[in-house]
């Protein structure tokens, strides 16, 4: 009798723990469905944000998932060839980790203080797309690090020592074998940060982002807009805005992160098939 | 060629370590960071003019930056902070450890597969977006609720923060059950207990080291946590304990100020000392939380 209650209120809290996630997207589209045309996605904002699409937030938003990418990326995988492949079992490498670690607990809200600090103020970048792109890409290293070093320790040793046994050096074995081999496993961390990056929006509020700027950026050291932001500030700043408004760039911004996320499914996946094959 | 080679071999292998240790650099660069730009709050600027008493930074109940003089206490803030994370944590624990069992100890595989995968969706929702679901859907339930003033309260940031933290709790509560060894189930159901019994006075027991680091991980997301609270909670200044109240974070200062303050003034370094502070709560909460993850992991290793 009694597992029996259990058991229901375990399917109850199950259940309410993923009402939320199926409410707030049918919430989003509904209500945005009126606005959320070809237009939408092509137009510029007129009127201080109260009219218009949303064409320079979603481009800006692409802009920063590529850039932040761009960045991390390269960083992010070498250090997980270092942690993988060459690092000794010591008391330095156990301290870089547990640094790592602590680095993806550090609030997006302080990242974004340490980019004005930084790259805006220090490195003299200035309020654009380029401190932002830094700022995402710190705050999305431990991401990249920790898939990139799952990927690589998914591949195995026997592979290593093929390579290395027909007389490859390190490198090379590194470079030509147990990097393709764990593609699929980095690349899903990278769109996972890249899903995170379009989703932020309190380190790009304090380190580029533009409230109003119908233009797109004509270089990274101009300002730009993105759609977190932008839900931002037409759900709280600007008065009398229609009331689709903040619904549909929501639903744009969700469409983007959404898209990313199936994206990694898929491309994981098909890289995992062919190199079955 | 083999000079070439052996080149190679050591720049490659120079470059990663760089990588690995740059990256790890990065946490005491953040640190150096706020800490240097914190002291200029506190240290004298130009003589005659004595730096912002640290002690009354700690002790003083009123934030009014634009004040004159201005007073920087950091009491309100953090008491915000508490407030909206005790909520969240009331809502969120029972949820998402319900949820990890039922994951764990209740589910067929096959719902699992897809129920996990569903759950860490959540977690991919920004939380721009929602804050302004609390804004549009929360607030006002609360306000005609509670018959507060404005829907904007405390416990309108609890809410949406409990389901911005559900999914980590969800992910690594179920994954400290799952840990828990298929043999000490067995030996339980052999006894003659039943399957609630054997996951409520065994499994749940033996998992108790996970189980809490889920929730200080969560406990972290929450405290860290900007854009929702900044948009749901008012953001008044207000000493409380009451949910219905508004309240302010110290996240949600930071980023409505920041925009607002000159580069190098009193306002601008009083940011950086409350980032400071959040930065500092943060690493002691994943320290200990994975504190009490490498103790699960060493129970469960010792015992099979």
């Amino acid at each position: 009798m009694t597992e029996i209650v259990a058991h229901t209120l375990l399917v109850l809290a199950t259940v309410v723990v993923l009402v939320p996630l199926f409410f707030v997207l049918v919430l989003l589209f509904v209500r945005g469905a009126p606005l959320l045309g070809i237009s939408f996605f092509t137009e510029p904002p007129r009127d201080m944000n109260k009219a218009g699409g949303i064409m320079p937030a979603a481009v800006g938003t692409l802009l920063l998932m590529a850039g932040t990418a761009a960045i991390s990326l390269p960083v992010g995988v070498a250090a997980a060839i270092y942690l993988r492949e060459y690092a000794p079992d010591n008391r330095a490498t156990r301290l870089v980790r547990l640094a790592i670690l602590n680095l993806a607990g550090v609030p997006s809200v302080v990242h974004g203080l340490f980019g004005l600090g930084i790259f805006v103020i220090l490195l003299r970048f200035g309020s654009s797309l380029l401190a932002s792109w830094c700022t995402l890409a710190l705050l999305v290293l431990p991401t990249v690090i920790t898939a990139s070093e799952e990927a690589l320790r998914a591949v195995p040793d026997s592979l290593r020592e093929a390579s290395e046994g027909l007389g490859a050096t390190k490198r090379q074995t590194i470079l030509r074998v147990v990097l393709p081999a764990a593609l699929p496993g980095i690349l899903t961390g990278a769109i996972l940060a890249m899903g995170r990056a379009a989703g932020e929006t309190a380190p790009i509020l304090i380190t580029g982002v533009a409230f109003f700027c119908p233009e797109l950026p004509h270089g990274v050291f101009d300002q730009f807009m993105a759609l977190s932001y932008h839900l931002y500030v037409v759900a709280t700043q600007v008065p009398h805005v229609p009331p689709e408004l903040p619904y549909a760039t929501a639903a744009a911004l969700i469409q983007i992160v959404l898209a990313t996320s199936a994206v990694a499914v898929v491309a994981r996946a098909h890289l995992r098939r062919r190199r079955l094959a | 060629m083999t000079d070439r080679r052996a080149l190679l071999e050591g720049a490659f292998r120079w470059a990663v370590t760089c990588a690995g240790f740059a990256s790890a650099g990065a946490v005491l660069l953040i640190l150096g960071f706020l800490v240097a730009e914190s002291a200029g709050l506190f240290l004298s600027q130009a003589p005659g003019e004595p730096g912002y008493p640290v002690g009354s930074f700690l002790t003083e109940t009123r934030w009014l930056p634009i004040k004159n003089p201005p007073v920087f206490g950091l009491v309100p803030l953090a008491l915000g902070s508490i407030v909206v994370t005790a909520g969240a944590l009331v809502i969120a624990v029972p949820l998402g450890l319900a949820a990890a069992t039922f994951l764990a100890e209740v589910s067929p595989g096959w719902l699992r597969e897809v129920l996990k995968p569903t759950i860490e969706l959540l977690a991919a929702i920004p939380s721009v977006v929602i804050g302004f679901v609390g804004l549009s859907v929360v607030a006002p339930a609360v306000k005609s609720l509670f018959h507060t003033q404005s829907g904007l309260t405390a416990l309108t940031g609890s809410i949406a923060l409990a389901i911005m933290s559900i999914p980590t709790i969800v992910t690594i509560a179920e994954d400290a059950l799952a840990a828990v060894p298929m043999s000490y189930r067995d030996a339980s159901l052999a006894l003659g207990a039943n399957r609630w019994q054997t996951t409520w006075r065994v499994v749940v027991p033996a998992a108790a080291p996970g189980l809490l680091a889920a929730v200080i991980l969560g406990a972290g997301r929450v405290l860290g946590e900007t854009m929702a609270v900044l948009m749901v909670t008012g953001n008044a200044a207000n000493i409380t304990l009451d949910p219905r109240d508004s309240v302010r974070t110290i996240t949600a200062t930071i980023a409505q100020e920041m925009g607002e303050t000159a580069r190098g003034s009193d306002h601008y370094h009083a940011l950086f000392a409350l980032g400071a502070v959040l930065y500092l709560v943060t690493l002691a909460t994943n320290g200990l939380a994975s504190s009490f993850l490498e103790r699960a992991r060493r129970r469960m290793s010792g015992a099979r």
